[in-house]
């Protein structure tokens, strides 16, 4: 599926969107973004996260031209997204939040007008493939007023592909809509990354972004807090936790375990022990023999590692 | 020029007028054709000739106009207003397309709606008073500049309306009070001195009496007045225009 994206050029550079020093400050005056610099690569899937109000869908209005930046500038496959507006909007699909569509529309009319709107000839073949692609060939007759949530949703992203962007956004693609539809997302998500489509997205979901993303971009209060490749992130800050589950409840923490940095469950059940995994020594050896020194006898162990969620978490509450 | 954004604008607008059929067209030759009932034939037939043109005749200019003006404003307003009411104007506002472009393509199709309903109420006009053309190429100059202005007044409305009220307050409370006073169904000469002086002052009156003065060769104000009162507020809605797409009033945060 979706092999219509032209594949990016041999000579073109690895940035696709450059965004330097950008700041937006409303006329309410809020201040929305501050002094954002980015940059996304040629073809990567990258998930911008961050709390309500942090500033994801104002970073992607400001690219895609529906906000005026107060300061700074983006660059889009090289053009300049204001003076050069034109070349640099035809790279840009965009997948916004709420699911705006005009009711009385048919999907094939609407498609196709999304097409000729970003200047594109008429190409019916290529409105066929967009359709087929999203599981919409069968409903292209139909008005979009007598569409289900996720068919309008999926109308949005054949809208957004109508013109062969070489980025497309999508703003919470999968907000609202059910877990089966969600992996429907994901799986046309990964299917555009693999025909050379760069993707941003932004998402509360932060299983969303540990599913999807190459990197990860964190936004918080209008600041870009960090940039990290996703298997980076969750290595560096995922520490691992081993849980201990007791023969026998513990009422306390024997004073020998002391040296540990265990938590224990509420019902003295469960024994917690984080650790670093990156570590040369983990601990976790030691702990087992002082464990055996005290009489504990241990019925079963399981380890985790820190979820993406935990990580954003602690970075978002470390900066409140 | 960004062209097939243009074609896809306005295919669309047009889609929309066919889709309310009812509504565009049907309705305004219906509530034309009650005029020419009423005035045209109840109280035409009591009413002495005006300048030579029978009273049902005399009419037909200046209710081509009232139909012109307030669809113009209407489908334009609407046009621009509906997408950002519902949200989809995120599209016309992310694609590679300049404000010129933009206003073409819905200023075009309001226009290209008007002028067909103006046609269409010709047409139905000439089938219940006896309807004469004396300057076709000044006529059709009178009704494509006005299709136009007012259809640039609509985007404008529609632009700066941010509820359906507001929408519908411009038209209602001021042009078509102005249209009514402004000669649709008189001439400036039947009033009293005073009053037809305070009347020059009612853009519409010149209007009306260019494009009266194609039908018939007869005018309340010399047809040059007519034509640059026209042009004057065709160039203010374009100034209003430019200066929406440079600031991004109501359009762009």
């Amino acid at each position: 599926m979706f092999h219509t994206i032209p594949p990016p050029g041999a000579v073109a550079s690895a940035s696709i969107v450059s965004v330097s020093n950008l700041s937006k400050t409303y006329a309410s005056g809020f201040k929305a973004l501050n002094c954002i610099n980015l940059d996304i690569r040629r073809g990567e899937i990258f998930a911008l996260l961050g709390p309500n109000g942090a500033g994801k869908t104002t970073l992607i209005s400001i690219i895609c031209g529906i906000v005026n930046a107060s300061e700074g500038t983006v660059l889009a496959d090289g053009h300049d997204i204001v003076r050069d507006y034109r070349a640099a909007r035809s790279k840009i699909g965009l997948v916004p939040q709420e699911l705006t569509t005009d009711a009385f529309e048919t999907v094939w009319a609407t498609a196709s007008f999304s097409r000729g709107l970003f200047g594109r000839r008429a190409n019916p073949a290529h409105i066929e493939r967009v359709l087929r692609d999203v599981s919409l060939w069968d409903r292209r007759d139909s008005k979009i007023m007598t569409l289900s949530g996720g068919m309008k949703r999926r109308v949005m992203i054949a809208k957004a592909l109508a013109h062969e962007p070489m980025i497309l956004f999508l703003d919470e693609p999968t907000a609202g809509v059910d877990v089966e539809l969600r992996r429907d997302m994901w799986r046309v998500v990964r299917a555009l990354r693999d025909t050379g489509v760069t993707i941003i997205l932004t998402t509360h979901y932060i299983d969303e972004a540990e599913e999807l993303a190459d990197r990860i971009g964190v936004i918080d209060k209008g600041e870009l807090v960090l940039v990290e490749e996703k298997t980076e992130l969750m290595h560096k800050l995922g520490n691992k936790q081993l849980t201990l589950t007791l023969q026998d409840p513990l009422d306390c923490i024997p004073s020998g375990l002391a040296g540990y940095e265990l938590e224990l469950s509420p019902g003295g059940r469960q024994l917690t022990y984080s650790y670093d995994k990156t570590s040369e020594e983990t601990g976790i050896g030691p702990l087992l023999q002082a464990l055996q020194a005290a009489g504990i006898a241990v019925k079963d162990v399981q380890t985790k590692t820190r979820s993406l969620e935990e990580i954003f978490i602690d970075i978002v509450r470390a900066r409140s | 020029m960004n062209f097939p954004a243009i074609g896809a604008i306005y295919r669309f607008e047009m889609a929309r007028t066919w889709r309310t059929l009812l509504q565009s067209i049907v309705s305004p030759v219906i509530s034309t054709s009650l005029y020419f009932i009423v005035f045209g034939g109840a109280i035409g037939s009591r009413m002495t000739d005006i300048g030579g043109v029978s009273y049902g005749a005399f009419i037909v200019p200046g209710l081509i106009m009232l139909s012109l003006l307030t669809q113009s404003m209407a489908n334009a307003s609407f046009g621009i207003y509906f997408p950002r009411f519902i949200g989809t104007i995120y599209e016309i506002l992310s694609a590679p397309i300049s404000a010129i472009e933009i206003v073409i393509g819905y200023v075009g199709a309001a226009a290209t709606k008007s002028i067909i309903l103006g046609i269409i109420i010709l047409a139905t006009a000439s089938l219940f008073v006896p309807v004469r053309i004396d300057h076709p190429l000044w006529m059709a100059l009178f009704l494509l500049l006005t299709a136009a202005t007012f259809s640039l007044f609509g985007f404008i409305i529609g632009i700066w309306a941010d509820n359906f009220e507001k929408l519908q307050m411009i038209p209602l409370l001021i042009i078509t009070p102005l249209t009514f006073l402004g000669g649709s169904f008189y001439s400036i000469d039947m009033l009293p001195p005073f009053w037809q002086r305070v009347a020059l002052f009612n853009p519409v009156v010149y209007l009306i009496s260019g494009f009266r003065w194609s039908f018939y060769g007869k005018a309340d104000v010399r047809v040059g007045v007519s034509l640059g009162m026209t042009l004057v507020f065709l160039a203010l809605c374009v100034t209003a225009v430019v200066w929406i797409f440079k600031t991004g009033y109501r359009l762009k945060k």
